[in-house]
């Protein structure tokens, strides 16, 4: 009986520990977004989806980097995320014991952990100091390169989440192998896959320190990706540093809106795979 | 390969039930399966064998599953692979349409002769094997797909038919697993929605689509319920009659309900082959006795 109060009390003392971390961890986040929205919310405005980066002094939105964001993510994504889904396919279909397998998965997962920042030098060694300048092109290329190793590995954890069972079964209808992963666990895969695929969109969203050596940024409007391309992040870094006050307010603006917008593509994502599962 | 006329040579010699030569590690084994030399178990020979499996032996790496299994499939009929678990039953029927060779290091030697050519041969299409071998596995799996487009999978790889073709080869398939009055008012609807018992006629349907001669059934019926299982058993009675089938599975009544012979093995031989009244009445073996009063095993 003692035995038994004593195992209760140990019960109680882990639970209470544990809903401490939590709350602990969840305070910070919570702290941050309501710092965010504090400060941000007030000067969301219509002029902010109109307007360009303004000069200090004068009235102006985030038009150009909002935009520029959109595109150097989507290029990102549209470079990354192909060979990411084909790599992971390997892994998981055709490298699964494979020596090589073992060491793409390796050299992957160093990828996935590396500072993004050198992802940026490496990017600016390769592309920015050839060409002479900095470019949108080049800011893509350190995103996609970001994104690889993320969809590399969420593609080969929900290819392997399908059974083998069911690769059994279509290639027990004569299928051959590249039927069977196209036409049965591509199928099975595909919410995964897209999550994952949505998780390193959020990812890139928010880098600032590959695009500061690369796609540098652009004070007006532009979508010509050979120049120096406009992006939310450096205008955050570039703003919130600065001693202009309107400037310091688009900051705010801007962070707000790159936070909810990876909020939302979290959530998406977050659907997307529950949907998936039921 | 060339090599097809004299690797079928030698088996009306071994069908006619003369002992088949023994080699240095059989002759040991030769009393454990008597198929062909004690005649209380020996098939009548009544319809002709679709499959002849011949010193068959299979590996998982370097553990031997099967050793030396000589056995003949008739035409049309039913023959059931009993035994207790990990006596390699399931690896068997595995062999029959070299599923197996998904896995890197498995691997088979011996012969099974299909119409007369060895299907172990490597040279042979295995895609086309599959097209005359089917297979449904223990747990349904129907593929993340439309009912319909559950069967039009396995037909599309091998036939090009027409929308109104496919139509109606998918009804013809649903028809003969006993599941079209239940889902013909489904047929877009996700395979993977139907209940257990469905699904699996589904896989059925879908292995039969392909107009197979020989249906390999792996436990086809352990994760339903009664009323579902009775359905399949009822199905596979009614498929016999087109079909060559093999099922492997652990239910002794469901072996002596649905099978014209049965075969129980033990460690990766046969231990008695024969049909399956005298198998559920009067086995040869007292270990085969001992397994289906429930004894060992």
């Amino acid at each position: 009986m003692k035995l038994y109060v004593r195992r209760r009390l140990v019960n109680r003392l882990a639970l209470s520990l544990s809903v401490l971390a939590t709350a602990f961890g969840l305070f910070w986040l919570a702290w941050l977004l309501w710092t965010l929205f504090d400060n941000g919310l007030r000067w969301i405005n219509l002029r902010l989806f109109t307007e360009s980066t303004p000069p200090p002094g004068s009235q102006g939105g985030l038009a150009n980097a909002l935009v520029g964001s959109g595109i150097l993510t989507i290029a990102g994504v549209a470079i990354g995320a192909p060979a990411g889904v084909l790599a992971g396919t390997y892994l998981a279909e055709f490298g699964r014991t494979s020596r090589l397998g073992a060491a793409v998965r390796f050299v992957n997962d160093i990828l996935l952990s590396a500072p993004s920042i050198i992802v940026g030098v490496f990017i600016y060694a390769l592309i920015v100091l050839p060409t002479g300048h900095f470019s949108g092109w080049a800011g893509a290329a350190a995103l996609a390169l970001i994104v690889l190793p993320v969809v590399v590995r969420t593609t080969e954890n929900m290819m392997r989440l399908v059974p083998d069972s069911l690769r059994e079964a279509a290639a027990a209808l004569g299928a051959p192998m590249w039927k069977v992963t196209l036409r049965v666990v591509y199928r099975s895969a595909l919410p995964g896959i897209m999550t994952g695929v949505l998780l390193g969109m959020a990812r890139i969203s928010g880098e600032t320190a590959p695009l500061l050596f690369t796609a540098l940024n652009n004070q007006f409007w532009s979508t010509d990706m050979t120049r120096p391309f406009p992006n939310l992040p450096t205008v955050i870094f570039q703003f919130a540093m600065s001693p202009y006050e309107d400037w310091q307010h688009l900051a705010w603006a801007a962070a707000l809106l790159i936070t909810v917008t990876i909020l939302a593509i979290n959530i998406v994502a977050r659907v997307l795979l529950r949907r998936s599962r039921a | 390969m060339s090599a097809k006329q004299p690797m079928s040579a030698p088996d009306p010699v071994k069908a006619s039930g003369v002992p088949p030569a023994p080699s240095a590690t059989a002759t040991q084994e030769i009393s454990l399966h008597p198929a062909a030399s004690v005649p209380a178990s020996a098939p009548a020979p009544k319809g002709q064998p679709k499959v002849e499996i011949r010193r068959l032996s299979f590996f998982y790496g370097k553990f031997q599953a099967l050793h030396d299994v000589d056995l003949d499939i008739q035409d049309r009929q039913i023959t059931a692979f009993i035994g207790p678990s990990g006596c390699g039953k399931s690896t068997l029927l595995r062999t029959l349409n070299r599923i197996y060779e998904l896995y890197p290091g498995q691997r088979a030697t011996g012969r099974i002769l299909l119409g007369g050519s060895n299907l172990l041969d490597r040279e042979g299409d295995v895609s086309l094997l599959r097209a005359r071998v089917g297979m449904v596995f223990q747990k349904p799996t129907p593929f993340p797909m439309s009912v319909q487009d559950n069967i039009s999978f396995g037909v599309g790889l091998y036939e090009k038919l027409s929308r109104g073709e496919m139509e109606e080869r998918v009804q013809w398939a649903l028809e003969k697993a006993a599941l079209w009055s239940e889902v013909k008012d489904k047929l877009r609807q996700d395979g993977t929605a139907l209940s257990g018992g469905q699904q699996q006629r589904l896989c059925i349907a879908r292995a039969v689509a392909v107009k197979p001669e020989v249906l390999l059934l792996d436990e086809p019926a352990s994760a339903l319920d009664p009323i579902s299982t009775q359905k399949i058993e009822q199905l596979l009675s009614e498929l016999r009659k087109e079909y060559t089938i093999a099922i492997v599975t652990h239910n002794m009544q469901q072996a002596a309900r649905v099978s014209d012979y049965t075969a129980f093995m033990y460690l990766g031989r046969i231990v008695e082959f024969g049909d399956t009244k005298t198998m559920f009445t009067k086995p040869a073996h007292q270990q085969t006795e001992e397994y289906i009063t429930g004894r060992f095993g």
